[in-house]
C-alpha cells in the first residue's frame, strides 16, 4: 500500500469508529489521540487487526499520535499489501 | 387508605417504545384499533419465526458512536427515558441528576451481545483476539441503566433489575420503593428487552414446546385462544417518571395515575411451570397494600404470554382471587405485540393507564375460540368495552424461576 493509500485506510476505519466525526478533514499533523477516548483506540487496533492483519503491540501505542505517525509507522507492515 | 402526600408514589411521565407504537398515544390507538405489531422475522441459526419489533429512531438521543458500542438494550432505555422526561415536561438541565435515579427491568441481557462476538470471531477461525474489547461493558447485568446515565449525565444510582418476565413490574415497584426510603426525588424506572436479536431465546422456546409457530404474524399471538401454542418473542421498554405526589404537585406536574399496590413473591416450586397458588398470593398482597378488595378493581391486566399452560393457570389464580367481580374486566396486551419480555409488565402498565380518562377497556385480539379453560366473567375479546368507571386497575407479571409481581395502579384522585 502506498503512504496515500493508508491514510485513506486509517481514516476509512475513523469513519467507522466514531462516525459522528468529520475525518475526511484530519490533517497529517493534527492530534489524533485527543480525539479519541482509549475504547476508540482500540477500535482502530481492532480493526488493523481484522482487516490488514497488522499487530501493534501496546508499547507502539504512542506511534499513533497523528495520522502521519500511524501512516510512518504502518508503512513498512503494509509494504506488501 | 390515608397516606400524606409524601407517602404516595404517582406517575408523571411516560416513554415508551413497543412493536406497535414510539409513543403513549400512537401506542393507544393501535391498541383500541386491533392494530397487531408482530411481524415475520429471521434469525440466524434459527430461521424463519414471528417477532415484536420496534421501529424508533435511536439517532433521536443518540450520537451513532454510542449506537455502534452500545446495546439495542441501552438505546432503547435510552429513548424511553428522554422521552419520559419530555412528557413530564422535564429537561435534563432542570432536574437535580444527582438526585434522580434509574432503575430498569430486565429478563436477561447479555444474550444477544455474546452471539454477536462469538459469531463475529467465527469469521476468524474462533482466535479469541477478536473479541471485543465492548464486549464488557456490554454485557455487565447494569448496562442499560449505565448507558442512560453516560447518555443523560444522570448521576444518581442506576441498576437493572433482573427479574424475568416479573421485571417490567418490579422495576416501577423498585423506582417507587427507592424514592420512599427518600435515596431519589425522581425516579425513572421500568423495564426493557432485546430480545429478539438472540437466536437463544428463540431456539430455546422451541425446544421447550413454548414458541408461537404456525398461523401469521398478526394472528399468532393469541393468549385464551384454543389454538395458541406459544410465545412471540418482542423487544421494547417503557420507563416511568416518578415521584412523590407532593413533589410532583409542587411542580404542577400532570399526574397519570398513582401506584398504589404492589407485591412480589416466589413460586419456590419450578424452573418454568407457574404456581397459581403463589398468583393468588401475589394479587392478594397487593391489593392488601393498596387497601383495596378485588371488588375495587375495574380491570386486570392479565400476564397471559399465549403458552397452553401458562394461560390456564393464570386463569386459574384470576378465577379466585376474583371471583364475586361481576364488575372487573380482563385484558391481554401481548395479543398486539407479543412478549416483550423486560418490558411487558411496564409496557402493560401504559397500555392501561389512559383507561382512566376514557373508560374504555383495550380488548385481547386473535380469540377466535376462547378457550373454555380460559373463561374469564368479563375477557373483553376483541373489540374495546367502553365501561362506566376506572378507578383501578392490577396488573400481573409472572416469570421464569417462578417470581411474581404484581402491581396496582390508581386514577389520580387529589
Amino acid at each position: 500500500m502506498t503512504r496515500a493509500e493508508i491514510s485513506k485506510a486509517i481514516v476509512s476505519i475513523l469513519d467507522e469508529i466514531v462516525p459522528d466525526e468529520d475525518w475526511a478533514s484530519l490533517t497529517p499533523e493534527a492530534d489524533l489521540r485527543g480525539k479519541l477516548e482509549s475504547m476508540d483506540f482500540l477500535d482502530v487496533i481492532m480493526e488493523l487487526r481484522k482487516r490488514y492483519s497488522v499487530e501493534v503491540p501496546e508499547a507502539d501505542y504512542g506511534q499513533f499520535a497523528t495520522l502521519k505517525g500511524c501512516v510512518d509507522y504502518l508503512e513498512p507492515k503494509l509494504t506488501d499489501q | 387508605m390515608n397516606k400524606t402526600d409524601q407517602e404516595r408514589i404517582v406517575i408523571t411521565g411516560v416513554g415508551l417504545t413497543a412493536p406497535n407504537g414510539n409513543n403513549l398515544t400512537e401506542f393507544r390507538q393501535n391498541l383500541l384499533n386491533g392494530i397487531s405489531g408482530v411481524e415475520d422475522y429471521n434469525i440466524r441459526y434459527f430461521g424463519d419465526t414471528y417477532a415484536g419489533l420496534c421501529h424508533f429512531d435511536p439517532l433521536k438521543y443518540q450520537r451513532k458512536k454510542e449506537v455502534r458500542i452500545g446495546t439495542r438494550a441501552g438505546s432503547i432505555s435510552i429513548y424511553c427515558v428522554h422521552e419520559a422526561l419530555a412528557d413530564a415536561g422535564l429537561t435534563l438541565d432542570t432536574i437535580d441528576k444527582s438526585r434522580t435515579g434509574v432503575y430498569v427491568g430486565i429478563t436477561e441481557h447479555g444474550n444477544v451481545e455474546t452471539e454477536n462476538e462469538i459469531f463475529e470471531i467465527s469469521k476468524y477461525n474462533y482466535q479469541t483476539k477478536f473479541w471485543s474489547h465492548h464486549h464488557n461493558p456490554r454485557t455487565v447485568a447494569n448496562n442499560p441503566a449505565g448507558e442512560v446515565t453516560i447518555n443523560t449525565g444522570i448521576c444518581g444510582p442506576h441498576y437493572t433489575i433482573g427479574a424475568a418476565c416479573a421485571a417490567g413490574n418490579l422495576g416501577c415497584v423498585n423506582g417507587a420503593q427507592q424514592i420512599l426510603l427518600g435515596e431519589v426525588d425522581f425516579a425513572l424506572a421500568g423495564g426493557v428487552s432485546e430480545s429478539p436479536g438472540t437466536f437463544g431465546i428463540f431456539a430455546a422456546f422451541s425446544s421447550q414446546n413454548a414458541l408461537a409457530h404456525g398461523m401469521t404474524a398478526k394472528t399468532v399471538s393469541r393468549p385464551f385462544d384454543k389454538k395458541r401454542n406459544g410465545i412471540v418473542v418482542s423487544e421494547g421498554g417503557a420507563m416511568f417518571l416518578m415521584e412523590r405526589l407532593d413533589h410532583a404537585k409542587a411542580r404542577g406536574a400532570h399526574i397519570y395515575g398513582e401506584l398504589t399496590g404492589w407485591f412480589c413473591n416466589s413460586d419456590a416450586t419450578d424452573m418454568v411451570l407457574p404456581n397459581s397458588e403463589r398468583q393468588i398470593q401475589c394479587m392478594n398482597g397487593a391489593l392488601k397494600r393498596a387497601g383495596l378488595t378485588p371488588q375495587d378493581i375495574d380491570l386486570v391486566s392479565t400476564h397471559a404470554t399465549g403458552t397452553p399452560a401458562g394461560d390456564v393457570k393464570e386463569c386459574e389464580a384470576l378465577r379466585a382471587v376474583f371471583l364475586d367481580c361481576p364488575n372487573t374486566y380482563f385484558n391481554n396486551t401481548k395479543s398486539f405485540i407479543g412478549h416483550c419480555m423486560g418490558a411487558a409488565g411496564a409496557l402493560e402498565i401504559a397500555a392501561n393507564m389512559p383507561s382512566f380518562k376514557d373508560k374504555v377497556i383495550h380488548p385481547t385480539i386473535n380469540v377466535e375460540e376462547l378457550d373454555p379453560k380460559c373463561e374469564l366473567p368479563n375477557l373483553v375479546c376483541n373489540k374495546p368495552k367502553k365501561i362506566a368507571k376506572v378507578d383501578h386497575f392490577l396488573n400481573n407479571a409472572f416469570g421464569m424461576l417462578g417470581i411474581n409481581c404484581v402491581t396496582i395502579v390508581t386514577r389520580y384522585v387529589p
